[in-house]
């Protein structure tokens, strides 16, 4: 795109140069900015950050044993609170987070800007990768410092482990920007958009044992992506032939891509057409 | 100081050498059964400070957002620094700048931070410590968004929306909730913009502050306009007209009239000296826009009784 090229300022001399800030440049300034924000805000940041290992805490203290196979349940566990720790930074997050930005004015007054929208979507986008990663780190370390936790000892194990943080980071960031339209307010934000990450824990083997669910409950946990970011993470931290304890008898790592990817797909093309700048009582 | 005179006003060189910064014709908007903007045609000079004056729901906001390119219209005409607003991409937002009536975030960020990463969106921003000393806001720099008072917040708005360096700025109801210090000041900074060029349309509920910035206003009620003049000319001729009110009969008589010298003249000679109660009153523009709201809402009320 480009500008008018013969505009000048007046009132001083001062020529009015002429180059379109880029779109990639302005979306790391978004970021930046985002960033900035996220940690001044101490409160919701240490929450973000502590919650996955407070309730690290909370479980390894109540089921200290072993599952079998010499696995300790705290090494289960892990894995899904890493997967329930990028839903909570992508998906809770973004979606809280818009809402109000909706309500509040902030998005309208950036529309008011010749920011372009893709630089806005680039900045959450960013936030949401260094807070994910900083969130997935803090609970590796607490967990290998305290509980003994395994870490993926092969490259291509931390390159599943990284594929699979990714495409689920990505879905989680593209839904949660499309459910930030649902709640009317910001002030029903958290109470519209907190309870699908709590009942999705429950559900998608976070908190239990995805196997010894009911069958009708794995059937509808299998539709969203939280059961197979969990159990992706399972297959990187848990033992190779626990795979015959999943649903299939496999990690169904194929399945767990195309899943994903799918999510973030709809959840793109939704994002793109609900998006709304301004609250919903504007004309 | 005194109002600003309508003539020479500064132009901004800008790409068109049309003499317009806004031109609207026909312009129509409805919400359900209410017809919010039922027909307004506006032109606004390059340069010039243009005042939209208005009741509440009287149809202002509503025309502002569709020239900013936050709403759609039904119907008419629109151009804007010679682009339609409905479908004007990022290079013509690089040339308008926006303050918005409300916005409440609270975001952790500094003035500072604030007015330095808007300036990164514009090809050709001004200099963001010029700008914040240009609001005022020097002193405040490092301090958080959310610390700042209701005014100073309302100051950090107006820096937002000039950092650009718009041809043309928007200010929707701006001086809201300053105190008359504030209010000066805001007014000075907003004469400044005029002499550096840049074409204003304000929007405000004080009658004052447009007979002190503008130089043309119009009036608009239920969604169309009702007069459009200078301050000084607004409503005609009759509106202006002066009053004369003494006391005769033990009863408070008045005349309206040209020519309220020579009334006093003859009517001293009637009396023979003193004139009991004696009073010549200039209207305000405030009485002028409330004679003018009160014909239409008259009007109004008279429509839906026959329409009954």
């Amino acid at each position: 795109m480009t500008s008018p090229t013969t505009s000048t300022t007046s009132g001083t001399a001062r020529p009015r140069p002429q180059r379109t800030p880029s779109v990639v440049g302005l979306g790391v300034a978004r970021t930046r900015i985002e960033l900035r924000e996220f940690f001044r805000e101490r409160d919701s940041m240490v929450f973000t950050f502590a919650f996955p290992v407070i309730m690290l805490f909370i479980f390894g203290a109540v089921f200290s044993g072993d599952i079998g196979g010499g696995v300790s349940f705290t090494q289960y566990f892990t894995a899904g609170m890493i997967a329930s720790g990028i839903a909570l930074s992508s998906f809770q997050s973004l979606a809280i987070g818009i809402a109000v930005e909706r309500d509040d004015g902030a998005l309208k007054r950036l529309r008011g800007t010749p920011m372009p929208p893709a630089a806005y979507f680039l900045g959450k986008i960013g936030l949401v990768l260094v807070t994910s990663v900083v969130q997935t780190a803090v609970l590796l370390a607490v967990g290998k410092l305290f509980y003994g936790l395994d870490l993926p000892t092969s490259g291509g194990l931390w390159l599943r482990f990284a594929w699979i943080f990714v495409l689920g980071t990505a879905a989680g960031t593209v839904v949660g920007i499309a459910y930030s339209s649902v709640p009317r307010s910001s002030r029903s934000a958290g109470a519209v958009v907190s309870p699908v990450v709590i009942v999705l824990q429950f559900i998608s083997g976070v908190f239990f044992v995805y196997s010894q669910l009911p069958g009708w409950m794995q059937n509808i946990a299998a539709v969203f992506p939280l059961k197979w970011l969990a159990q992706g993470m399972r297959s990187v931290f848990l033992p190779a032939d626990f795979a015959t304890q999943e649903t299939g008898g496999t990690w169904a790592l194929g399945q767990t891509a195309l899943v994903l990817a799918a999510w973030t797909v709809v959840g793109l093309l939704l994002a793109l057409r609900t998006f709304r700048w301004q609250r919903r009582d504007a004309g | 100081m005194a109002t600003t005179p309508a003539t020479t006003p500064a132009t901004h060189p800008g790409p068109a050498r049309d003499s317009h910064a806004v031109r609207v014709r026909g312009l129509r908007k409805s919400y359900g059964d209410k017809q919010a903007v039922d027909g307004i045609d506006l032109d606004i000079e390059r340069g010039e400070v243009f005042a939209l004056l208005g009741p509440n729901g009287a149809g202002k906001t509503t025309t502002v957002e569709i020239l900013e390119g936050y709403r759609h219209r039904d119907g008419g005409e629109v151009d804007v620094l010679g682009a339609d607003p409905a479908s004007a991409g990022r290079s013509w937002r690089s040339r308008i700048g926006i303050v918005l009536q409300t916005s409440n975030e609270n975001a952790e960020l500094t003035v500072e931070e604030m007015v330095r990463h808007f300036a990164l969106y514009y090809p050709g921003s001004r200099d963001p410590d010029e700008v914040i000393a240009a609001v005022g806001l020097e002193e405040k720099r490092r301090a958080r968004m959310r610390a700042l008072s209701g005014g100073q917040r309302r100051r950090l708005d107006v820096a937002l929306g000039i950092v650009g360096n718009p041809e043309l700025l928007f200010l929707d109801e701006p001086t809201t909730g300053f105190d008359p210090q504030a209010r000066r000041d805001f007014w000075d900074l907003v004469r400044s913009l005029r002499s550096d060029g840049t074409t204003i349309l304000l929007t405000t509920h004080y009658l004052d502050e447009a007979e002190q910035l503008a130089d043309r206003v119009a009036v608009i009620a239920s969604g169309r306009i009702v007069a459009l003049d200078t301050p000084e000319r607004l409503g005609g001729r009759m509106a202006h007209r002066a009053r004369v009110r003494w006391e005769e009969d033990g009863a408070v008589r008045e005349e309206s009239t040209d020519a309220p010298t020579r009334f006093v003249v003859d009517l001293a000679g009637r009396f023979d000296g003193e004139v009991p109660g004696l009073q010549v009153v200039r209207p305000s523009l405030e009485d002028v826009y409330l004679s003018l709201i009160g014909d239409v809402e008259d009007a109004a009320a008279e429509l839906a009784r026959s329409t009954r």
